[in-house]
């Protein structure tokens, strides 16, 4: 088992015929993952490494039965194709696109949230890859293998960082989850947090946070509420000037919220061990699964 | 993007928020034209993206062309917490009955926008926030429904205003709104929100107006809004910072003196932290971003060089897209480019790993150390960075 991506999983790529896009795509796809379909409007009809692309998101779905969507798009048009997958009745939905403006991301997000089946990964994040099973997005998928951690986080390059290091001490995936740094993720580490829990192949649990926002928070008390499994945290950012936005669109401390040392203290207070660094992060994990 | 208050100010005239008549200035004889034409009392305000600039003396008021005019040369090139006065914004002086407070932002947690109101304007909003919230009246808006009637009255009768203004103060409120999602803002507050005094001593005729701006739009949305893009302040951005954006590399400047390269923003914040741990003291943030081709780390490495505090810098790569012998490109490139001075550290994993640690090893570049492991890395650059603090001060 896994979370979110597996042998199930029937992939269509939205802007496939793009440059990234059918670079990813074609990655993924040699990594196992089901690939059946591409969008591009206007290209309907034609083919991309041999995967038929449409017009729509309405007539891929139609003809493969496409049940993951992975958004390639550029930003002014990205916030528009999350929505046309929806639409057309796609209930996993990856957006890997940086940069899409916020206002667009919050009138997606409170349409989506009309339909509690549909999830929304992104944007601006890595994607999930189940190792062993599928990979739909960007992440590295040759430095992890599978196993029972389940690692979310806000980061792309830090989650392959900490997935190193438990390589390292001989841990593998569930799977991983970016749920990228933008200002509202489509989905929440409470929402990733709460799929892992349901799953019976993870043991642990890592999340990856960063400064801004309340996301860590909200984690901290719904893991103290409702999460049987161990989870170990950590966060970037103490040395984080306040107002400065760092890299991340949503990583910033805007007057004394969202800081690292708030989120570190919320997690401890409701008994998630943090790891300092991402090394720590690994050696609590393999404490506390018992060496 | 961070707006001036008459860069906001003429923002919320544009979407029929009152505010108080004003012009711009950027010299003495400017700002004097500019009184004379709007009349006095006038205020001559320091334009600078910082709070508390009244009690610092950024802001006055002149009675008459004379003191106008002193003001006008006293705060033009002030010094504000560090930032110069380059700017002034002129406008009719008020007078005020009551100050209050408005401000809509860009709820993260919620994923809506919340708007608030209180009659304590004036003072630090996260100051009556802590001592007296029950003062702040909020709400959120659905995105997809918008700012209704009812909230405007709803949001006024909570907060107290006097009954007089409850329908300003509610029309103001659905204006600001206006503005904020039609510029994409992420901030949108007004402190103090002032009602003016009505006639003889009467409520009759108390109007209500934005006396100061704080407008934050969102920098992923200005490709729709060219008008905005162009009021960037150029001027109280960091020359670095600039010097970074304009070559398209996300940087941050910090004031310590351990450069830091990365790929990834959490990646990069984790070096910090890393290195701060090591008891160094992070130079900058800077993101290459994913799939840095050899040009942007070049790019890179002069800009973070271009800070003369640097005295050693700390390359943490972890490649997926970003391919690690590209990586080791940029930096033998740079070297050749600008002969750095100061001692490097490189730590790469990932995609490449192998080749960009032979190229490196092959250039044999002066003073380049590697290092395997993140904590590594960072133990060594602040060694080397005391090291050249110390031959520095022989």
């Amino acid at each position: 088992m896994s979370v979110l991506v597996d042998r199930s999983t029937k992939l269509c790529v939205a802007g496939i015929t793009g440059r990234e896009g059918s670079f990813h795509a074609a990655n993924n796809r040699r990594y196992g993952t089901n690939l059946v379909a591409g969008v591009t409007p206007g290209k309907g009809g034609q083919d991309a490494d041999g995967v038929p692309v449409f017009d729509t998101f309405h007539e891929a779905v139609l003809a493969t039965g496409a049940n993951t969507a992975m958004i390639f798009v550029p930003p002014r048009f990205a916030a528009d194709s999350i929505l046309e997958a929806h639409d057309a009745g796609i209930a996993t939905i990856v957006a890997i696109t940086e940069g899409i403006p916020a206002h667009d991301e919050l009138r997606v997000s409170a349409h989506l949230r009309r339909t509690p089946s549909v999830r929304l990964i992104g944007p601006n994040c890595p994607g999930v890859l189940s190792p062993g099973k599928a990979n739909v997005g960007i992440i590295p998928a040759a430095f992890f293998r599978e196993g029972n951690v389940g690692v979310v986080s806000r980061s792309g390059t830090l989650t392959y960082q900490i997935g190193s290091e438990l390589a390292q001490r001989g841990l593998g995936n569930s799977s991983i989850v970016g749920i990228g740094g933008d200002p509202v993720p489509g989905s929440s580490f409470v929402d990733i947090i709460a799929l892992f829990e349901e799953d019976p192949e993870t043991e642990l649990v890592v999340m990856a946070g960063e400064i801004g926002g309340e996301a860590e928070e909200q984690a901290a008390a719904y893991i103290a509420e409702h999460v049987s499994k161990p989870v170990v945290g950590y966060i970037a950012g103490f040395t984080a000037p306040p107002g400065k936005t760092m890299g991340h669109a949503g990583a910033i401390v805007s007057g004394s919220k969202g800081t690292a040392a708030a989120k570190a203290e919320a997690l401890e207070s409701h008994g998630v061990r943090v790891g300092r660094t991402p090394s720590e992060v690994a050696d609590v994990a393999v404490q506390l699964l018992g060496g | 993007m961070d707006l001036l208050e008459y860069q906001g100010k003429q923002l919320f005239a544009r979407h029929g928020v009152p505010v108080p008549d004003g012009r711009p200035a950027s010299t003495v004889e400017e700002a004097v034209a500019a009184a004379d034409q709007i009349g006095y009392p006038c205020a001559v305000k320091a334009q600078v993206q910082i709070g508390g600039r009244g009690k610092l003396g950024g802001i006055r008021i002149a009675a008459n062309r004379e003191e106008a005019r002193d003001h006008a040369t006293a705060i033009l090139g002030m010094d504000i917490r560090g930032l110069t006065v380059h700017e002034l914004w002129l406008e009719r002086a008020s007078e005020i009955d009551a100050e209050y407070y408005a401000s809509i932002v860009f709820d993260r947690t919620a994923r809506a926008p919340l708007v608030m109101l209180s009659t304590k304007g004036g003072m630090d909003i996260e100051q009556v926030a802590d001592e007296d919230p029950e003062a702040i009246a909020s709400l959120h808006v659905d995105p997809l429904l918008g700012f209704q009637d009812f909230h405007g009255r709803r949001l006024a009768f909570e907060a107290g205003v006097a009954a007089d203004v409850v329908r300003p103060v509610a029309e103001v409120l659905a204006k600001l709104y206006e503005t904020f999602i039609s510029e994409e803002a992420m901030l949108v507050e007004v402190n103090p929100l002032i009602v003016t005094p009505g006639t003889a001593g009467e409520t009759a005729g108390r109007q209500v107006r934005a006396l100061d701006a704080k407008v934050t739009l969102d920098d992923n949305s200005l490709f729709r809004h060219p008008d905005n893009a162009s009021l960037r302040d150029t001027s109280a951005e960091d020359p670095q910072e600039q010097m970074a954006r304009e070559r398209g590399l996300i940087y941050v400047k910090l004031d310590g003196d351990i450069g830091i390269l990365g790929n990834g923003a959490g990646l990069v914040m984790s070096t910090l932290d890393v290195v701060a741990q090591a008891g160094g003291r992070p130079a900058n943030f800077l993101d290459a971003g994913g799939g840095s081709k050899a040009d942007a780390i070049t790019s890179a490495v002069e800009v973070i060089l271009s800070d003369p505090k640097v005295k050693a810098v700390l390359f943490n790569i972890f490649g997926g897209i970003t391919r690690g012998d590209e990586v080791a490109r940029g930096l033998i490139e740079a070297f050749h480019q600008i002969q750095p001075q100061v001692p490097f550290v490189v730590r790469l994993e990932g995609t490449n790993d192998a080749e960009g640690r032979r190229l490196l090893a092959e250039a044999n570049l002066p003073n380049v150390h590697t290092a395997s492991t993140m904590n590594e890395a960072a133990e060594r650059v602040v060694e080397l960075a005391r090291e050249s603090m110390a031959g520095a001060a022989r």
